[in-house]
């Protein structure tokens, strides 16, 4: 069972060949040109001095690890920094978070969704990279909102 | 004779699919052979073995039995009583712990392991020296993936009750010097277990020449179905020990007062065994035999001489483990800049099946700090094509996070 993104374009070809489509082609569509820079200019990298929430998830099965620091004023996500290390699906995803909820009020960010995820990442995530894909969310929701047995991946 | 690889293939109905399959470490494919074999028990003379009078029964029992005659052979056990049915190598090793390891450990005993160990190799020991205040050490790797010898015999001198190591490493591929160590342990007055989940499939053992007291394999890594392995005992070690799981065909006589167990090694197989698979190992023995290890391990180093060649020339890889000649058909590498997983999901799309992550060895893992290593792992099967069409992959997977 493969999650499809929302964007038009994301790779349908999920599993093997289809039509004369060489296989680069298809590469390319799945590692698009946004998630490898995301993945080699990851947005919001680094770490804040004072977090007002800090908290930080690793994905023994591949040592994947994203933490995530956010400074909260009034309700605000005034702002946010990842770090981590890992596969490109985990980083990009990591990344793309921080650019989300970056000046969100705490309250929209709590309602982001695992679909929220797949749709920012805008390719379709194989069952066997689910995991690097909603790390970054299982921090946030697991840090920041103390839903210790949050477990929107297993789901899938 | 000449090793046709093409003739093997051929006998793989998996290959029609156009799989490059460089995962065989992880578990093998099949042959026609093994599979026709399951199929004659399911369809020509499915029953259960050892209970009914009757004609089906006798004849299940006969191909059930026959698996350890040859497994006998396979390894130059002295008797079919030293053959124990399991699922696998990690039921074997959890079935010493449990049968011989509970029994004769106490506070303060020394286990041995090494670092470059499975997890099937490490936790049933961590379980056991928790419950009985045993402790563990841990044999190094030297910067080519060599245990380091000088520190094994190092350990020995402390008088361990149990060496447990396997013949060859699942991560780097390495071949210990399983014969020398396991002479040394035994001079050291210490219980040898070997694991042989890769060695096995790869190499092959004479048990006796060798002289270990458990070899523990499993049947899915080399040609047979999942769900069957076998755990050679010495008949001596296995007929002190107790049983592991307990309940029917494991008894002689159950009264309301107690119990008289089976003899060896029916002693250690309860419940109703995997018959189909058993018999589809046997066949994987048989070919195996046909082949014969020797060629097989030839093969298998000709295809890994062949890769190391060609990954020494893709730029920014590295390579884990000894050379060619001191390791099994296995190559662990790492690419730069690209996370293993991400070169998995990119020789996906080429069709190449490797495997991706910590192998189950994550204190190996640790001790070379990395998080993931990609490993191609080769067969009797493999072709140097298959190995072209990886590192194709691989200088793709580079041009795309060029």
């Amino acid at each position: 069972m493969a999650v499809q993104g929302g964007r038009p374009s994301g790779g349908s070809a999920e599993h093997g060949r289809t039509g004369g489509t060489p296989p680069s082609e298809q590469d390319e569509q799945f590692y698009r040109e946004y998630i490898l820079d995301h993945y080699k200019n990851p947005r919001n990298f680094g770490r804040l001095e004072a977090p007002t929430l800090s908290h930080e998830e690793d994905n023994p099965l591949c040592g994947d690890v994203v933490g995530i620091d956010l400074k909260v004023s009034d309700g605000q996500i005034e702002d946010v920094r990842f770090h981590g290390r890992g596969c490109a699906i985990s980083q990009a995803s990591a990344s793309l978070l921080t650019e989300r909820i970056k000046g969100q009020s705490l309250d929209d960010a709590r309602k982001i969704s695992k679909e929220d995820v797949f749709e920012d990442l805008g390719i379709a995530i194989s069952p066997a990279r689910v995991k690097c894909a909603l790390l970054s969310l299982k921090v946030l929701k697991v840090g920041a909102w103390g839903l210790g047995d949050w477990s929107g991946e297993e789901e899938e | 004779m000449r090793y046709d690889v093409d003739a093997i293939r051929a006998d793989f109905p998996i290959f029609e699919t156009g799989i490059v399959y460089l995962d065989s470490a992880n578990t093998s494919q099949r042959p026609r052979q093994v599979l026709e074999a399951m199929d004659e028990y399911y369809t020509k003379f499915n029953s259960n073995i050892h209970r009914g009078a009757y004609r089906f029964s006798e004849i299940a029992t006969e191909h059930y039995e026959s698996t350890r005659a040859k497994a006998k052979r396979f390894l130059n056990a002295r008797s079919t009583r030293e053959i124990v049915y399991t699922r696998g190598t990690t039921e074997g090793i959890n079935l010493v712990a449990y049968g011989w390891g509970r029994k004769h450990l106490t506070a303060g005993d020394l286990i041995v392991l090494t670092i470059l160990e499975h997890h099937s190799n490490i936790v049933p020991w961590q379980i056991l020296a928790a419950e009985k205040g045993a402790r563990l050490e841990w044999v190094d790797i030297d910067e080519q993936g060599r245990l380091r010898q000088d520190q094994f015999a190092a350990l020995l001198e402390q008088s361990p009750k149990l060496v447990s190591f396997g013949q060859i490493s699942n991560a780097m591929g390495t071949i210990n010097p399983y014969a020398e160590m396991t002479a040394a342990a035994k001079a050291a007055g210490a219980m040898v277990l070997i694991d042989g989940a890769q060695g096995a499939p790869h190499a092959g053992i004479d048990v006796q020449a060798v002289g270990c007291d458990f070899y523990a394999f499993s049947g899915h890594k080399m040609l047979g179905p999942t769900g069957a392995g076998i755990l050679y005992g010495r008949r001596e070690v296995l007929e002190e020990m107790d049983p592991f799981l307990a309940g029917g065909d494991m008894i002689r006589t159950v009264r309301k007062e107690g119990t008289i167990y089976a003899e060896v090694p029916t002693k250690f197989e309860a419940g109703t065994m995997p018959i189909a698979q058993v018999i589809g190992l046997g066949a994987a023995f048989d070919y195996l035999e046909g082949l014969g290890m020797s060629s097989v391990r030839a093969h298998e180093l000709e295809m890994t001489e062949y890769a190391l060649e060609a990954l020494s020339e893709v730029p920014d890889l590295t390579v884990y483990g000894p050379p060619a000649s001191e390791r099994g058909g296995v190559v662990s590498f790492d690419v730069k800049g690209i996370h293993a997983h991400d070169l998995a999901t990119i020789l996906d799309r080429h069709q190449v099946a490797i495997r991706a992550g910590h192998h189950c060895a994550q204190p190996l893992m640790d001790r070379l700090d990395v998080s993931a290593t990609a490993r191609a792992s080769f067969y009797v099967y493999t072709k140097r094509e298959e190995i072209d069409v990886m590192i194709e992959g691989i200088r793709d997977a580079q041009r795309i996070f060029a």
